[in-house]
């Protein structure tokens, strides 16, 4: 061991022969890849490592996209059985049975079962459907894809991410194995209704402790990956809007999680230690005072709750805007308009979402002065989100759109936003809210924003980016017929919610017996309808189901037709690589950027409409008139 | 040796993940590691916020010192500071090619820890003896909660520290650069383990 010499090879020290048969190696590895495609020199890694613990953030993307839509159809069907008995109140269905005789007995849903469904459709929704399909799958897959990297910052941390959410989804689903059920106090669990809540509410916590590390993890991860891996040349002000939303949906998440785990550990010490947090002196329960040492707070948890949760609503929204815009700016053939008054706004709406929350307690009694602050906040944070509409609608002015069907689902996103955001405005004004607050109009205003428009927007990143995944194109045909049907029959569901909220039904109840009594035309009216409307919705996905799990299964069997930039984008994800993208380090050469995202119909160059971001002009001698310069495009490498 | 130079051919190469990014001048640990602090502050943020608030709320509300343990928690402070000079020289000691008084430094501050948590362990057993539990008062409850969380927190660097002194010492052979980058990582979490501990000895002992 003596007398060894060390040597330094590019950023690290070696022992000199070590370097030698290091060398070697690179030699046999590059002289592999030259003769047999870019994989043949890696060791085949194992089964697991590759499909199950895999570091690759493009099938940790996967991975997250399958278990989230998994979800997502989980969650559905839970609303679906509310619905159910929200459309027929009293009337004993024998799909109800499948709740189990505890749940629904004879096949009449019990009311404390339908709370349950209620709280877990509204977790499931949120926390494991949504916010991975839009950040997990789309981000994980796309963002490094876009940005010209090889993978993600920290492959190991990525991977982390998945499993910590998918562990943290197991306990959401386990929970409805235990004794009283699931978590039944709402999905914000308020307290102290969820402190006195049965064992379920203790799964519910620790799953989201779970959920809580992944989205951490994640958030880290996206951060640093979209600063520090930019390809050279990719200025912050050539990033694709997508990659924009993510950043800032990465930093809420980053920075709101948190007091929601400071709240779920508050409130796990307050139902396993008996500690008094959140509960005030001389609560009665069924007659009797707790004995607890009492002097708490249940507003304390709903302050943090909100911290997170209002965030946690742009979490929702932003990537969908992200992908809306992208399918947009691609299909309208135009350079969005207004790029960099949108790129301000959704960071405005970054930092001004951490100071709305409160407008979700109006009804709390926590003062008048207050609850000025946060109506004239949330007023405020309404301006940039429409500047984000206004100007996805203004991309359209002029354009020769391309009705494609992500292209579809895209421009239906903008009126359906819309009605959500619009919808959203008397809620957040303190004394309008006084009416409409614990309605069906705050359902329905919520679902505008989440249902036709984010998991809109989801689908048209689903629809636009399938080719990228598989390398086969989605079936047009059947897709507008999901998109049709789609529309039509979530409108049904969601619009009489506003009518029905404003004639004063609450969102809690499924049968208000008498206490409908002010409302029985609007529910009479418009239940079985809204009932219909979604078993309706249930039917249109499955054209979507079979057309996805049809191309799935032909890709696999090694059928890829699409050509490798087959919507003619100008971004990275689809011009420098191949589709599906190259295993291992995405790019056979990282690209260089020269220009920004969204170059259609240039006037510097006329072979095609598009100029993607990566493809080097040849340099022409400067022309005095200041005419066409002579278009030769140079690809940087072809692939 | 072999399993280094077999494992570089197929392990994916990241930019930046050892020296700094120009434009940024962060290598991705270090960024990485101050945003995972930024989510620390809103987390321990969170839970200060709280405390005040019930606190201001209350009619009445116990004094620490008039009951805890006010000296072994004034030792545990220093104990802290000191921790977070080990392991300043340790990272110091690893730049200057010295991996033998890195370790020991390392050492130090895993030693430190320890004391800390030993000490902690004597205060919980001793409120215990007293018949004071998180359920007592809100203060209680308070206290065992942040401390609790703040003792987790130690406990990780801890484990952090066990790994990189014994079995991740190994990468100082393969790649220094990275090695003495994951100590000053860890260094910066630690720095911020200590300066909870800064803010939660006065707010719970000493007002």
């Amino acid at each position: 061991m003596a007398q060894r010499k060390q040597i330094r090879v590019g950023t690290q020290w070696m022992y000199a022969d070590e370097a030698y048969r290091a060398l070697k190696e690179a030699e046999r590895v590059m002289k592999q890849e030259e003769q047999g495609g870019h994989e043949a020199g890696h060791p085949p890694q194992s089964w697991i490592r590759r499909y199950v613990f895999s570091t690759d953030h493009k099938w940790i993307g996967i991975q997250y996209g399958f278990t989230a839509l998994c979800f997502l159809l989980f969650g559905f069907s839970l609303m679906l059985l509310m619905r159910l008995q929200l459309g027929w109140p009293g009337h004993a269905f024998s799909l109800m049975k499948v709740l189990g005789e505890g749940r629904a007995p004879g096949g009449v849903l019990l009311p404390e079962a339908y709370n349950q469904l209620g709280a877990m459709h509204g977790t499931i929704m949120v926390f494991l459907a949504i916010v991975p399909l839009a950040v997990g799958a789309f981000g994980n897959y796309v963002v490094p894809l876009q940005i010209g990297a090889p993978d993600m910052a920290f492959p190991k941390l990525n991977m982390t991410s998945y499993w910590c959410y998918f562990v943290g989804g197991v306990i959401m689903l386990a929970s409805f194995a235990v004794p009283g059920g699931t978590a039944n106090s709402g999905w914000t669990s308020y307290a102290p209704l969820s402190i006195i809540a049965t064992e379920g509410q203790t799964w519910w916590l620790f799953g989201m402790v779970f959920l809580i590390t992944s989205s951490l993890l994640g958030s880290v991860n996206f951060i640093v990956t979209i600063i520090q891996l930019r390809a050279k040349g990719l200025t912050f002000m050539r990033l694709p809007f997508f990659v924009w939303a993510q950043l800032v949906t990465s930093f809420l998440l980053l920075l709101a999680f948190p007091p929601l785990e400071a709240a779920a550990v508050l409130q796990l010490m307050d139902r396993l230690a008996h500690t008094s947090f959140f509960m005030p002196s001389g609560l009665v329960v069924s007659g009797q005072v707790l004995a607890i040492a009492g002097g708490g707070n249940p507003l304390l948890w709903q302050h943090l709750f909100w911290f997170l949760a209002h965030p946690e609503v742009y979490v929702l929204i932003l990537p969908g805007m992200g992908i809306v815009a992208e399918v947009i700016a691609n299909n309208t053939r135009k350079p969005l308009w207004g790029y960099r008054s949108m790129v301000g706004s959704v960071v405005f709406i970054g930092f001004m979402s951490f100071v709305v929350w409160a407008h979700h307690m109006f009804l709390t009694g926590m003062g008048t002065l207050i609850s000025a602050f946060f109506q004239t906040t949330t007023m405020i944070i309404s301006i940039p989100s429409v500047i984000i509409l206004s100007a996805l609608f203004l991309s359209l002015w002029g354009a020769s759109i391309r009705f494609t069907t992500p292209m579809l689902f895209a421009l239906a996103f903008l009126p359906m936003f819309g009605i959500g955001g619009l919808t959203g405005l008397p809620l957040g004004l303190a004394t309008a809210d006084l009416h409409l607050h614990d309605t069906m109009y705050v359902i329905g205003h919520f679902h505008y924003v989440v249902a036709p428009g984010t998991i809109f927007a989801m689908f048209a990143g689903i629809y636009y980016w399938f080719p990228k995944v598989t390398g086969r194109k989605l079936n047009d045909f059947w897709g507008k017929v999901h998109f049709w049907g789609s529309l039509i029959f979530i409108n049904g569901v969601f619009f009489p919610m506003f009518y029905q909220g404003l004639a004063g039904v609450s969102r809690r109840l499924y049968d208000g017996g008498i206490q409908y009594a002010h409302a029985k035309a609007a529910v009479e009216a418009t239940n079985p309808f809204m009932s219909v409307s979604a078993l309706c919705l249930l039917a249109m996905q499955v054209p979507f189901i079979l057309n996805f799990f049809y191309n799935v299964i032909a890709a696999m069997l090694g059928k890829r037709t699409a050509e490798p930039n087959l919507w003619h984008a100008t971004t990275l994800e689809w011009a420098a690589t191949t589709s599906p993208p190259l295993a291992h380090g995405n790019f056979a050469v990282l690209p260089v950027v020269q220009r920004g995202p969204y170059e259609y119909n240039t006037p510097e160059y006329t072979e095609a409409d598009f100029l993607p971001q990566h493809v080097v002009l040849a340099e022409a001698p400067p022309t005095p008139s200041g005419g066409l310069l002579p278009a030769t495009a140079v690809a940087q490498r072809e692939m | 040796m072999e399993a280094h130079a077999h494992g570089a051919a197929h392990e994916l190469e990241i930019p930046y993940n050892v020296h700094p990014r120009p434009d940024t001048g962060l290598y991705n640990a270090k960024l990485g590691i101050w945003l995972f602090l930024a989510s620390e502050v809103m987390l321990f943020g969170a839970l200060f916020s709280s405390l005040i608030l019930l606190r201001t709320a209350a009619p009445t509300w116990p004094r620490g010192w008039t009951f805890l343990n006010v000296p072994l928690a004034t030792v545990n402070t220093f104990v802290l500071i000191a921790s977070s000079v080990t392991v300043v020289l340790a990272w110091a000691n690893l730049r200057l090619g010295n991996l033998k008084w890195g370790r020991l430094f390392i050492a130090g501050t895993l030693l430190c820890a320890l004391i800390f948590l030993v000490n902690k362990g004597f205060e919980y057993h001793h409120e215990f003896e007293m018949h004071r539990y998180p359920r007592t008062s809100n203060f209680m409850a308070t206290y065992f909660t942040m401390t609790g969380l703040h003792g987790l927190h130690v406990l990780g660097g801890v484990v952090v520290f066990l790994y990189f002194l014994f079995p991740g010492a190994k990468m100082w052979k393969t790649d220094r650069a990275r090695y003495t980058n994951r100590i000053e990582v860890a260094g910066l979490y630690w720095h911020f383990v200590d300066l909870v501990w800064i803010f939660l000895f006065p707010t719970l002992y000493l007002l």
